[in-house]
């Protein structure tokens, strides 16, 4: 199985005081595929999020990625491992241009003490105005980030982390926010970023419309539990799911 | 202007100017050399305070600890290079010490050099139990460093404790000692610049940059944050520890609280000097270093007995009204002289979806 599944999340349990957040979550992340993580608001998607990434030590359970335990590693190591998030309240560096946040997301996996002082590189640029491009950010490419709309930050946030070049790349509510005509544009992205890039994507979607298009396994959390798992039209159609939603619990 | 600053012909003649200005300066107001001195000093302060506080949003309350390190540091070396340090700083001891021209020079170089290394070593072990503060805590926690390393040397006796220590005479001409003095400060501050306008321009001022923007995020993309942040501190603590190495010997004399760790004085210009001048830019540091300068002597000459009232005065225009400095000012309402772009380009021809 392990070579198939690039993420191996085994019975990760992750408390704050005595608010249980995640308890006993198992979950695959397919090699190659759209993965979809679902679930009412307060389901514990982002702690499990931020639990397989090092943002917080979880309280038990095991993390593989690409068959190696990660639980203990911290935020920087994982990343730069090839494992990657955005945030769910888009975070970009607000007083560079865009094409210094893209110059500063470069791969740094085997980035050595030297390295720091890097000039400028013609073919780092060059790849930077490319993702530009391919996200529609390409004429605004010299403006500040921290003057662009929310959407085109959230645009600009998802180029960086394709200039990173991940082998996984974790996105928390990517279309959050965004302006409902530009929702099939980035799904289109995202579906390119997966089959052109090969980057295995594992997505947290609130519009169910967006996620049954893009994902092709999907996991739902409810107060903390897996709730269920399966082909969108299988989640679509479960009960527990239906019920998670509507407030039956 | 914005021609003038895209025109590599005119920033030739521009640094010029400025090379000119440096070496005549001096010549024509022999008078005011000490003055000058100090004006580069003060420009390097504010130049590697702007490396945290600006580039990076650090605000090291304690960075004038690096100053006092470099000061002490060369003191010990070009005495002790030649004499016995205790019987020097001895209070008892009424016997003159002096140095030839050989063990003055071979001592400074040595001294500086030391100095400089010193405080890189001291910036890379407090780096990594001072970056684990963020925000007004770590800006605390310096100040807390600088001024408790005052306090503790002034119980020191090997180096004088806290009635100081004078440094080796010049065997010479004091006005070539002046001039010496003088020409080492701004070599050291055109270095400084210079030095930081090619690191600024490398992925090293990209990083920081992202690291004042958001550290969090920075870490997410898996930059090396504590390497940058280490290494930043390091730079701005191995200028530092030469300027006060040259001070030092400028001034002949030093103690602690004063001179050495000036928590309240030279530990509180370098920031006002840099929001004056705008921080976070290369050239923000320098014009409120300079203008700083100015303002603060004239001050004392015409307004002594008010000269602190001046100050605070100014401090809080400052921080209060001004924060963003002459250059922020100036990059808000006439970007485009900096090349900042505040509009999108044309979607071009062709290109339409």
């Amino acid at each position: 199985m392990s070579h198939e599944s690039i993420i191996e999340v085994e019975n990760i349990t992750k408390t704050f005081g005595g608010v249980v957040a995640n308890k006993n979550v198992s979950l695959k992340v397919k090699k190659g595929g759209i993965t979809g993580l679902i679930g009412p608001n307060g389901s514990g998607k982002t702690t499990l999020f931020n639990s397989i990434v090092g943002y917080h030590p979880i309280d038990g359970g095991s993390i593989r990625f690409m068959d190696k335990e990660i639980s203990t590693y911290r935020v920087q190591e994982i990343a730069r491992l090839g494992l990657l998030r955005t945030f769910q309240q888009t975070r970009i560096y607000g007083k560079m241009n865009c094409v210094e946040n893209m110059l500063i997301s470069i791969p740094l996996r085997k980035a050595g003490f030297l390295d720091m002082f890097a000039a400028r590189d013609k073919e780092i640029l060059e790849r930077a105005d490319r993702l530009l491009e391919f996200v529609g950010l390409y004429e605004k490419r010299w403006l500040r980030a921290g003057d662009l709309s929310f959407g085109q930050q959230k645009l600009l946030e998802f180029a960086m982390a394709l200039m990173n070049e991940p082998t996984v790349l974790m996105l928390d509510e990517p279309t959050a926010g965004i302006n409902p005509t530009l929702i099939n544009g980035l799904i289109d992205r995202l579906k390119r970023a997966n089959e052109e890039f090969g980057i295995t994507l594992f997505v947290i979607e609130h519009n169910m419309r967006v996620i049954m298009n893009l994902a092709e396994h999907i996991y739902c959390l409810a107060h903390g539990k897996m709730l269920a798992d399966g082909k969108p039209e299988e989640i679509q159609n479960d009960q527990r799911v239906i019920d998670a939603y509507l407030g039956a619990h | 202007m914005s021609a003038l600053m895209n025109n590599k012909m005119a920033k030739i003649v521009f640094y010029a100017a400025i090379l000119a200005l440096g070496i005549f300066l001096p010549i024509w107001f022999p008078n005011y050399i000490g003055q000058l001195t100090v004006m580069w000093l003060m420009v390097i302060f504010a130049l590697t305070w702007d490396i945290l506080g600006g580039q990076m949003g650090y605000n090291s309350l304690g960075n004038i600890f690096f100053f006092g390190v470099g000061m002490y540091t060369t003191a010990m070396v070009q005495v002790g290079m030649f004499y016995d340090l205790a019987e020097y700083t001895s209070p008892a001891g009424g016997e003159i010490y002096t140095f030839n021209l050989t063990q003055y020079f071979s001592g400074m170089a040595v001294g500086y050099l030391v100095a400089g290394l010193i405080c890189v070593v001291f910036a890379v072990v407090l780096g990594r139990l001072m970056f684990g503060l963020r925000g007004p805590y770590f800006a605390i926690g310096t100040l807390a460093l600088a001024t408790v390393v005052g306090e503790l040397v002034s119980t020191w006796e090997l180096v004088g404790g806290g009635s100081g220590m004078s440094m080796p005479n010049f065997p010479g001409e004091p006005a070539v000692s002046k001039a010496m003095f003088y020409a080492m400060m701004f070599a050291l501050a055109i270095v400084t610049f210079l030095f930081l306008r090619w690191l600024y321009g490398t992925h090293f001022g990209l990083a920081i940059n992202a690291i004042r923007d958001d550290e969090e995020k920075a870490e997410g993309m898996g930059i090396h944050t504590l390497r940058y942040k280490t290494v930043a501190w390091s730079i701005a603590a191995f200028f530092l520890g030469v300027a006060g190495a040259i001070y030092g010997n400028f001034n002949n004399f030093f103690e602690p609280i004063e001179v050495a760790f000036p928590t309240t004085t030279f530990g509180i210009f370098m920031v006002l000097m840099v929001l004056l001048g705008g921080k976070g830019t290369l050239w923000g540091p320098v014009i409120g270093a300079i203008l700083f300068h100015i303002i603060k002597e004239v001050t004392w000459t015409y307004l002594l007995g008010w000269q602190w009232v001046a100050l605070g005065l100014l401090i809080i225009i400052t921080v209060v009204y001004f924060q963003q400095g002459i250059m922020g000012w100036l990059m808000d309402k006439k970007p485009t002289w900096f090349g900042i772009r505040v509009e999108g380009e044309k979607q071009r021809l062709g290109d339409m979806q």
